[in-house]
């Protein structure tokens, strides 16, 4: 017995527990009964080590997503630097796009408020010496754009064309030490000749030091140099001086003040009034447009348009009161002989072809009747336009207006270099 | 001992392995903790049933039935426990599993790779299928015997069975 149970024993200890296992089960599952004892302490033993192990797995979690999400944020940063490097692009891109608007608007502006025919250009590139001021247009030959044409910006006279290619231009800048151009100044008249420097300003040479110019007193193209028409803005007066023979006269050119980007060709030139000053200083340096020759009062020559009180002038005679005044120099006096000549011989200057047979200028003039505002255009007035029939303008609050009924007058075409 | 046998020729073959206290109290207490807490992390290791590799090896290794009997009769309480079922249920079937293999244990080389596989996957499957048996009878508790998962399963718990074992090879102590 005592072997059979050595024998067996293993096998005995399995059905003992089995059968406790079982009477066991079927206790909990017929009594519906639950064994909480058992499962607080099983539990209890085994949560703190599922504790420990969730904080590690939370720790090690943390640690490995806050370094996902570093990583993250790292190539996050990139990709907002890159595109704020973008944005940046594209906004001085849409700024300079705005800043061309306005250069355009500005541009616009002025073509409409001088009197000669322009086109737009662009400058494409500047020359290669460093001393010299020239700069390429996009405007050539093929644009009708000939070698010595006026070049102007937005503020002023900015150049003239150096020479012409078929799609492009050369233009010499006003600075440039090559140039020159006739001037006159805005208050006083006085005539001179405008030099580049080379450098930020330019010279007004051969003013002579008894007249007076101001320092911020403007000078205006004078039109005597065949290029420029008369009457555009050329710049301020920085400084005058008395200098040994002619003033020392700088001017800062107003055309080159903001920069060059794009610029206007006088394809067709014509002169305009310089603007009277004001005593308060000038907001805009070109009087606005005058009207059409066809609406202008013709002007008879040695008539100039005196401006009134109100602004606008009045065509009269230089007396001013309908009388023709005494001439006072010799050159009045021949210009009003070869007036009274042309008016007898029913000669209208300006108007003759070439090789057409010209008034007899060797007659004695007969007596001249008493001159009126209503004289006959047709046997005395050349043609608005003509050379001499340069108005003064009258002056306007706070901007050097164009008298509306003063005549443009044409330029000469430039004749190249 | 020649790797390419699988039964015991002889007695003296059948060496007595120990296991330091520690790892038959570690190790049945990982194998609980990773069978309730590491398929809430990961789902895809829900296969795994370390215990029942627990209640194999053991028994297997001691080659002794009542220890193998009563090693699996604890552990399986012990994991009846931590389920919602009633006590008793893993007991009785890791019980039977715990006396099966230190019987089979005694006529098997217990450190060959194939035995080893071959015992977890016909222990694996007998394992479900009691299991299944308890629970349709006695708790009247209807479960699905899908045999083609339980086949995978199987296999994948064998094949992690020779690293597992392997790894508690290096912690008995032989005599």
């Amino acid at each position: 017995m005592e072997s059979l149970f050595t024998r067996y024993r293993g096998l005995l200890v399995l059905v003992i527990v089995l059968a406790v296992q079982l009477v066991m089960l079927g206790v909990q599952v017929r009594n519906q009964s639950e064994v909480r004892l058992i499962r607080v302490w099983a539990v209890s033993a085994v949560t703190p080590f599922a504790t420990i192990l969730e904080g590690i797995r939370t720790g090690v979690g943390g640690t490995v997503a806050s370094y996902v999400d570093l990583r993250g944020a790292r190539q996050e940063n990139d990709a907002l630097r890159k595109q704020l490097v973008d944005l940046r692009r594209q906004t001085e891109f849409l700024r300079g796009e705005l800043d061309t608007a306005k250069r355009a608007d500005a541009l616009l502006e002025f073509k409409q408020r001088i009197l000669s025919s322009t086109i737009a250009a662009r400058i494409i590139g500047a020359n290669a010496a460093p001393s010299s001021r020239v700069v390429f247009i996009d405007r050539g030959s093929s644009d009708g754009v000939v070698s010595g044409m006026a070049v102007l910006s937005a503020h002023g006279v900015a150049g003239r064309v150096l020479d012409v290619y078929p799609g492009t231009s050369q233009v010499m800048l006003i600075t440039d030490p090559s140039f020159a151009m006739g001037v006159i100044s805005q208050k006083g008249r006085v005539v001179g000749t405008l030099k580049g420097l080379g450098q930020r300003l330019a010279m007004v040479d051969f003013v002579e030091n008894h007249l007076t110019v101001e320092a911020g007193e403007w000078f205006y193209s004078s039109g005597d140099d065949r290029v420029f028409p008369r009457g555009l803005p050329v710049g301020p007066v920085t400084e005058a001086k008395q200098g040994g023979g002619f003033q020392d006269i700088y001017v800062e050119p107003a055309g080159l003040t903001e920069g060059l980007d794009e610029v206007l060709i006088v394809m067709e030139a014509r002169h305009q009034s310089v603007p009277v000053p004001e005593t308060a200083a000038p907001s805009l340096l070109v009087p606005p447009r005058e009207p059409d020759p066809a609406e202008r009062p013709e002007l008879s020559m040695g008539e100039t348009a005196v401006p009134s009180s109100d602004g606008e002038a009045s065509s009269a005679t230089e007396s001013g009161t309908g009388a023709r005044r005494a001439p006072a120099t010799d050159a009045d006096r021949l210009v009003e002989r070869y007036r009274r000549i042309g008016e007898q011989q029913g000669h209208t200057f300006g108007t003759g072809a070439p090789g057409s047979t010209p008034p007899d200028f060797n007659r004695t003039p007969q007596a001249v009747r008493p001159r009126t505002e209503g004289a006959e255009p047709g046997s005395t007035s050349p043609p608005p336009n003509a050379p001499g029939a340069q108005s003064a303008p009258a002056p306007q609050s706070g901007t050097p207006a164009n008298p509306e009924n003063t005549g443009g007058s044409p330029a000469p075409r430039p004749e190249g270099r | 001992m020649d790797s390419n046998h699988l039964l015991i020729d002889s007695p003296r073959e059948r060496e007595i392995v120990r296991f330091p206290w520690w790892v038959l109290a570690v190790a049945p207490l990982l194998a609980l903790l990773f069978q309730i807490y590491v398929p809430v992390i990961f789902r895809f290791l829900s296969f795994l049933e370390l215990p029942l590799l627990l209640a194999v090896y053991f028994p297997l290794m001691w080659r002794r039935s009542i220890a193998g009997t009563l090693f699996g009769c604890m552990l399986g309480l012990f994991q009846d426990t931590l389920s919602h079922h009633p006590i008793g249920m893993f007991g009785i079937a890791k019980t039977l599993v715990g006396y099966f293999t230190a019987s089979v244990g005694m006529r098997f080389d217990v450190d060959h790779w194939l035995v080893r596989f071959s015992l977890v996957l016909f222990f694996f499957q007998f394992h479900r299928v009691f299991y299944w048996v308890l629970s349709n009878s006695v708790l009247n508790i209807p479960l699905e015997l899908d045999l083609a998962r339980m086949l995978i399963s199987g296999l994948l718990n064998a094949v992690v069975s020779i690293f597992l074992f392997n790894i508690l090879d290096r912690t008995r102590e032989s005599s």
